[in-house]
């Protein structure tokens, strides 16, 4: 059931099968390269394809792909669901590749991929747009090239990169995101250019995927205190795949710590838990609290505000069993927002489209 | 509301402060370019010493990496954790409706019509030739 509305599934993931189904989307010269240099593709180590949090085993494609191509993953998130539209989010490693051009050939062709293999497929998805963060210029391209197409709904980059998001380098990847009603989609993962904690290297799995928060919250704190929304006041930032309940404790020690030292960043001139309720979004699954109705409510309620919620599956990542996507605790009322009212206030192209 | 003299407006130089005690009470009182305010030397938070706390001006931006500095030495931070607060009002910058020092009224009075009263002034020599801060408390 997902209440009155279109609903939205605002994560769904698409896998690349392998190179071979990228190379018609290249360009004479990258073809050649990839054959030359024995390219044999950018799987991203965040989510090694073989790892069964990556793929449910109910999920995995004939085709050995994790959730299959886009009929089979149109049968699981939308018809089985009875949700209307969903947003496909291609993790591939463009943003880990070294060389800036090779990384933007590898954008274009995943995000003409997913034109081609996906939203043509199936007119009820809408996808992310894949851009080579490391070169802000040739991620604006990227943007100026998928903009116009009203089944590109948002811009996507990782929880870790290069550098923090609030840096001003990356301002013209927000400049064209604002301009074009695109929110930025900050995915969990990393392309490893640093650490994946700021202690070092974790050892184990477990370690890496807990401490995945951390980029989050820094990237938060980032987008905040450099003044991000203050200067581009129509952007809308969503957390994908973030979990959620970390959130109230660190708004409040960001908003406690302004107190004190906001003099150092005059432009945050309202406190920033104020500034993340405005202009962040974050997606369930998964949803990071124990299954317990009574406490699903109060992290609802720390939160803090009803429209910042989206429903997404997650699929074919493995987060949970069964058919219940939206934890118990939520109310009605809630839930409707979830699913329809708060996608849709943040991706204003789906609205517009359908 | 009794009137307190509690300083010889000479011993408060411009751009110094006093603490003073007010029936027990702490109060520190400033004085910005001879005006003088009074406020409770408690912050709202945790209760640090604002007479400790560094002055400061108001800092604001316009647009991001702006700063602008206006209103020297009318600010006072607290050394705790340095929460900012009008020395004017008693506001806090961060939420000034809600989180505010108490501020007390002050006056400044001849020596002459504080010999005749209703003052308390209990705790040092008061001369008719001198102008002395006054605080509502």
């Amino acid at each position: 059931m997902t209440g009155a509305g279109t609903s939205v599934d605002c994560d769904v993931h698409a896998q690349v099968p392998n190179i071979g189904a990228l190379l018609p989307y290249f360009d004479d010269y990258w073809r050649e390269m990839i054959e030359v240099r024995g390219i044999e593709g950018f799987e991203l180590v965040n989510y090694p394809p073989s790892s069964p949090l990556t793929c449910r085993p109910d999920w995995r494609g004939e085709d050995g792909t994790n959730g299959g191509d886009a009929a089979m993953a149109a049968r699981h998130v939308l018809d089985e669901r009875g949700v209307d539209i969903a947003i496909v989010n291609c993790l591939y490693g463009v943003q880990a590749i070294h060389d800036d051009y090779m990384a933007a050939a590898f954008a274009k062709a995943i995000n003409d991929w997913l034109a081609d293999k996906w939203l043509a497929q199936e007119p009820r998805f809408r996808a992310s747009i894949v851009v080579p963060a490391q070169n802000p210029a040739l991620a604006v391209a990227e943007i100026e090239r998928r903009a116009g197409d009203p089944r590109f709904v948002q811009v996507l980059l990782l929880a870790s990169g290069d550098l923090p998001l609030g840096r001003n380098v990356y301002w013209p990847i927000f400049e064209a995101a604002e301009r074009h009603g695109l929110p930025i989609g900050i995915h969990a993962g990393s392309a490893y250019r640093n650490a994946l904690t700021c202690n070092g290297w974790p050892s184990y799995h477990v370690e890496a995927y807990v401490d995945l928060t951390h980029a989050l919250q820094g990237q938060v704190a980032s987008l905040v205190t450099h003044g991000v929304f203050k200067k581009f006041p129509a952007l809308k930032v969503v957390l994908v795949e973030s979990g959620v309940s970390w959130l109230p404790a660190f708004l409040w020690r960001l908003s406690k710590f302004w107190h004190g030292v906001r003099i150092e960043a005059p432009w945050i001139d309202r406190p920033p838990a104020e500034i993340v309720r405005e202009h962040f979004r974050l997606t369930l699954q998964p949803f990071d609290a124990p299954p317990s109705a009574s406490i699903v409510q109060k992290v609802v309620e720390h939160v803090g505000s009803e429209d910042i919620l989206l429903y997404a599956s997650d699929y074919p990542h493995w987060h949970f069993d069964g058919d219940q996507t939206l934890p118990d605790g939520i109310s009605e009322l809630l839930r409707k927002k979830i699913y329809s009212a708060n996608p849709l206030s943040t991706y204003r192209k789906i609205g517009e489209m359908s | 509301m009794a009137r307190y003299v509690v300083a010889s407006v000479d011993d408060i130089g411009i751009g110094e402060r006093k603490l003073v005690d007010v029936r027990g009470r702490p109060v520190v009182v400033f004085n910005i370019n001879g005006e003088f305010f009074a406020l409770l030397d408690r912050c709202p938070h945790q209760g640090g010493s604002l007479c400790a706390g560094k002055m400061t001006g108001l800092v604001e931006a316009g647009a991001v990496g702006e700063f602008k500095y206006s209103r020297h030495g009318e600010i006072v931070r607290c050394p705790w954790h340095g929460w900012e607060f009008d020395v004017r009002t008693g506001k806090s910058y961060c939420n000034p409706e809600r989180l505010r020092v108490r501020q007390f009224p002050v006056t400044l009075e001849a020596g002459a019509q504080v010999v005749e009263g209703p003052f308390v002034a209990e705790t040092f020599q008061v001369t008719v030739e001198d102008k002395y801060v006054v605080i509502e408390a």
